[in-house]
C-alpha cells in the first residue's frame, strides 16, 4: 500500500542576515489514509516548518528547498504546477488547523461569512475553474444553488463538531466566541472541503485541559469516521499519546525516531526521546530536564545534531548522521547507540 | 501549630462592567469570597482554568488589584488598604513572579540594570554591595555573570525566567507568588526550571503560592492545592488527596482530563461537556451546576459553602 503522503529526505532552510539556517535536514515521514500521526518536538525543532512545507506556504523570498520530495497521492508537490496544486490540493485535499484560534479569524466579519468565503472557492461541489472569460476570478459570482447546498453542509458539520445552535453561531463575530468554540469552528472549516489530509499545528496549545480533552476526542473521532489522515504537530507528549496512531520525533531539524504509539511510549530507543519522556512532570518530583540548549541552526553540530547533549555520543555521532535503524514493527530510530534493552 | 504567614479572609475582587455614559451595568466577580491560610515553608497550589480568577487573586494579594471586600493578613499585619508608603515596606518580603518574564523585563535595559533596580528602590546599598548581591543571586539561579551585560532578547525563554526569578530574590522575600511559572516552556526546560524552584526554596527559605493551569506541574511541586472555578475555591486539600480522591465533580473532571501516558486514554470517554459560563452572568446557586452531571434543584437554589471534609474541604452538595 502506498502512503497518502510521503516526505522523503526533505531539506530546506531560510536565508537570514546571519547566514543560511538549515531548518530541516533530510526529514522523512509517511502517513496512510485515516491515520493520525503525531509530529513531536520542542519549539524550534522544525515541526511547523515541515507542516508549512507540505502545504507549500513557506515565505517565498527567504525559504530555500535544497533537496527531497513531498509526494501526495503520487504527485510531487514541490515540482508540480503551482496553479494546479492550488486548484486541487492546497485547501482542498490538504487543509490546515492553526495553532491559535484567537488570531486566525478576521475580527470584522462574522464567522459565517468567513466560512462561506472558503467554500466559495474550496467547496467539494465546485469543480469548475473560477472566473468566466476575461473577468478575474475574484469577482466571479457564487452560484446560488451551490451556495444553498454548501450552507447545509456547513450546518451539518457544525453539528458534527458539537457546536450548539449552528445557525446562530454563524451570525456571531469571532470575539463573541470562546477559544474552544473557535477551535471547533477551525476544525469544521478544515473538514468542509472534504480533505484527505488535515495538518493540525498544535491545535490545543492555547486551550485549557478540559477543553483540550474535548477537542482531541473530537479530532480522533472525526478522523476515524471520515477516514481523514491527520498530521498533528505538538510539543505535548500527553496529547500525542491520547489520539495518535504513530509518533515521529524531531530534534533541531532532524527526524530521530518513529514508532507506533504503544511501542513509542513503552520502548523509546533514541536517547533524546528517553530524556524527553523523563522530563515530564511526575507525582514524586523526580523529573529531570535535558542539560544544555537546542543548537543554533545556522552552524548546527555535524552528524547527529543531538550529540552535544548526549552522553552516549562518540566519534561517528559527530561525523556522520546515523542511518535509519529498523527495530521491527514499524519502529525505527536514527542513532548509533539506541536503547535496546527495553525492546 | 505555627502561625500562618499569609491569610485571606473572604476576599472579593469585582470588576465593574460599564455601559454607555460610564454607567455601571453589572460586575464580573473575578474573585468571590476566597479564604485560605498559607503556612511558612509550604508550596500552595492554586489551580483552575483560564478566567477562573487565579491570577486576579494573586495580584490582589500583591495590591495590584484593590479588593472589593475581605481581608489580607501578612505576618500578623493587615495589608489591604495600607498607605502606599507602608505598603512599600511589605512589598519586598512579598513578591510576584510574572507569567511572561520576557515582557516583564525592559527590552532596552541590560539584565544587570534590571537586577539593580529593585535594590535601588528598596535598599540603601551602594553600587559595589548591590553588585556583589546580584552576582551571588545570579549564581544561585544558575546563570553565568556574563549575562549581566546582555539584553533580554539575547537570552532564551528559560534563561529569562531565571532572570525574572533572580530579580525577585535579590530582595530576600519570604513569600513568592509564581504566576504560571512554566507556561510557554518546553518540557525539558520546564523540568530544570521546576527543580530550580525547589532548590531555591531550600536555600532562601521561601514560601510559594504557585498559580497554574497545568495540573502536572501542580502535582509535582505542591504540598497543598486549592481548585478554583469562576472565582471560588471549590475544593482544597493535600495534593495527594486531591489527585487520588477528588471529591468535587469539577476537580474530578480536571484530574480526569490530564493525559496519562501508559494509562487509559481520557479522550475515549471524557464526560465534561461545554465550557464555563460567562463570569458576568453567573448561574444561580452552584456555579458548576450547568455542567455538572449530579446537579439537582438544590444546586440551583443554594450555593454550597466550602466545608471541611477530611482531609480537605469541598464546596458541593453531593461530594463523592
Amino acid at each position: 500500500m502506498t502512503a497518502l503522503l510521503a516526505v522523503e529526505d526533505l531539506s530546506l532552510g531560510f536565508a537570514t542576515e546571519a547566514g543560511f539556517a538549515s531548518v530541516l535536514d533530510r526529514v522523512s515521514l509517511s502517513i496512510e489514509r485515516g491515520q493520525v500521526l503525531g509530529l513531536v518536538g520542542e519549539s524550534g525543532c522544525g515541526k511547523t516548518t515541515l507542516a508549512r512545507a507540505i502545504l507549500g506556504v513557506l515565505p517565498r523570498e527567504t525559504a530555500r528547498i535544497t533537496g527531497g520530495r513531498v509526494s501526495f497521492r503520487g504527485t510531487d508537490l514541490l515540482t508540480a504546477d503551482p496553479a494546479s496544486v492550488n486548484q486541487t490540493i492546497r485547501g482542498r485535499a490538504i487543509t490546515f488547523v492553526p495553532q491559535d484560534p484567537f488570531t486566525s479569524f478576521n475580527p470584522v466579519f462574522t464567522v459565517g461569512d468567513q466560512i462561506m468565503e472558503i467554500l466559495k472557492w474550496k467547496s467539494p461541489r465546485a469543480d469548475q475553474p473560477h472566473g468566466r472569460g476575461w473577468l478575474p476570478a475574484v469577482v466571479s459570482r457564487y452560484p446560488a444553488d451551490r451556495k444553498r447546498l454548501d450552507f447545509d453542509a456547513v450546518l451539518e458539520l457544525l453539528d458534527a463538531v458539537q457546536l450548539p445552535r449552528p445557525d446562530q453561531m454563524l451570525r456571531k463575530y469571532p470575539h463573541e466566541l470562546s477559544g474552544g468554540q473557535r477551535q471547533r469552528l477551525m476544525i469544521a472549516m478544515a473538514l468542509l472541503p472534504g480533505p484527505d489530509l488535515v495538518i493540525a499545528d498544535e491545535p490545543t496549545t492555547a486551550l485549557d485541559v478540559t477543553i483540550q480533552a474535548q477537542i482531541l476526542g473530537l479530532i480522533r473521532r472525526l478522523a476515524t469516521e471520515r477516514n481523514v489522515a491527520v498530521l498533528l504537530t505538538t510539543h505535548d507528549l500527553g496529547a500525542a499519546y491520547e489520539i495518535c496512531d504513530a509518533v515521529n520525533v524531531m530534534y533541531a531539524g532532524q527526524d530521530v525516531e518513529s514508532a507506533p504509539v504503544d511501542r513509542f511510549f513503552a520502548a523509546p530507543a533514541h536517547p533524546y526521546t528517553t530524556k524527553l519522556l523523563a522530563s515530564l512532570p511526575d507525582a514524586d518530583g523526580t523529573a529531570r530536564g535535558i542539560p544544555g540548549e537546542v543548537p543554533g541552526l545556522i552552524t548546527p553540530p555535524g552528524g547527529c545534531r543531538f550529540h552535544p547533549r548526549c552522553e552516549r555520543a562518540d566519534g561517528p555521532c559527530r561525523e556522520e548522521r546515523p542511518p535509519v535503524d529498523q527495530l521491527g514493527g514499524g519502529h525505527w530510530v536514527r542513532c548509533y547507540h539506541p536503547h535496546r534493552e527495553a525492546t | 501549630m505555627t502561625q500562618a504567614i499569609l491569610s485571606l479572609g473572604d476576599l472579593q475582587v469585582h470588576f465593574a462592567v460599564r455601559g454607555p455614559f460610564n454607567r455601571r451595568v453589572g460586575s464580573i466577580k473575578a474573585v468571590d469570597g476566597v479564604s485560605f491560610d498559607l503556612m511558612p515553608g509550604e508550596v500552595f497550589g492554586l489551580v483552575g482554568e483560564s478566567g477562573c480568577g487565579k491570577s486576579t487573586l494573586g495580584k490582589a494579594i500583591m495590591g495590584i488589584h484593590k479588593p472589593t471586600a475581605g481581608e489580607i493578613w501578612f505576618e500578623g499585619q493587615r495589608i489591604d488598604g495600607l498607605t502606599p508608603a507602608a505598603r512599600r515596606a511589605v512589598r519586598h518580603s512579598l513578591q510576584y513572579a510574572y507569567q511572561d518574564p520576557g515582557a516583564s523585563l525592559d527590552p532596552r535595559w541590560k539584565i544587570g540594570s534590571s537586577l539593580h533596580e529593585p535594590l535601588v528602590i528598596h535598599t540603601d546599598l551602594d553600587a559595589a554591595a548591590r553588585d556583589a548581591r546580584i552576582r551571588s543571586i545570579l549564581e544561585a539561579v544558575g546563570l553565568p555573570d556574563t549575562h549581566l551585560d546582555l539584553y533580554p532578547h539575547e537570552i532564551s525563554g528559560g534563561q529569562q525566567r531565571r532572570v525574572g526569578l533572580a530579580r525577585i530574590l535579590t530582595l530576600h522575600p519570604k513569600v513568592v507568588i509564581l504566576d504560571e511559572p512554566t507556561s510557554g516552556l518546553d518540557v525539558s526546560v520546564q523540568a530544570t526550571v521546576l527543580s530550580l524552584f525547589r532548590g531555591l526554596r531550600e536555600t532562601f527559605d521561601l514560601t510559594y503560592v504557585l498559580i497554574s493551569h497545568d495540573l502536572a506541574v501542580i502535582r509535582t511541586m505542591c504540598s497543598r492545592v486549592a481548585v478554583m472555578y469562576l472565582g471560588r475555591i471549590v475544593e482544597s486539600g493535600p495534593t495527594d488527596a486531591i489527585f487520588d480522591r477528588p471529591r468535587h465533580p469539577y476537580t474530578r473532571s480536571l484530574v480526569a482530563a490530564i493525559p496519562k501516558i501508559g494509562g487509559v486514554r481520557v479522550t475515549r470517554d471524557f464526560w465534561l461537556q461545554g465550557e464555563p459560563p460567562d463570569p458576568g452572568n453567573l448561574p444561580s446557586g452552584c456555579r458548576f451546576r450547568t455542567r455538572c452531571p449530579k446537579a439537582t434543584d438544590l444546586c440551583a437554589r443554594e450555593e454550597p459553602a466550602l466545608s471541611a471534609l477530611a482531609p480537605g474541604a469541598v464546596a458541593c452538595h453531593f461530594p463523592d
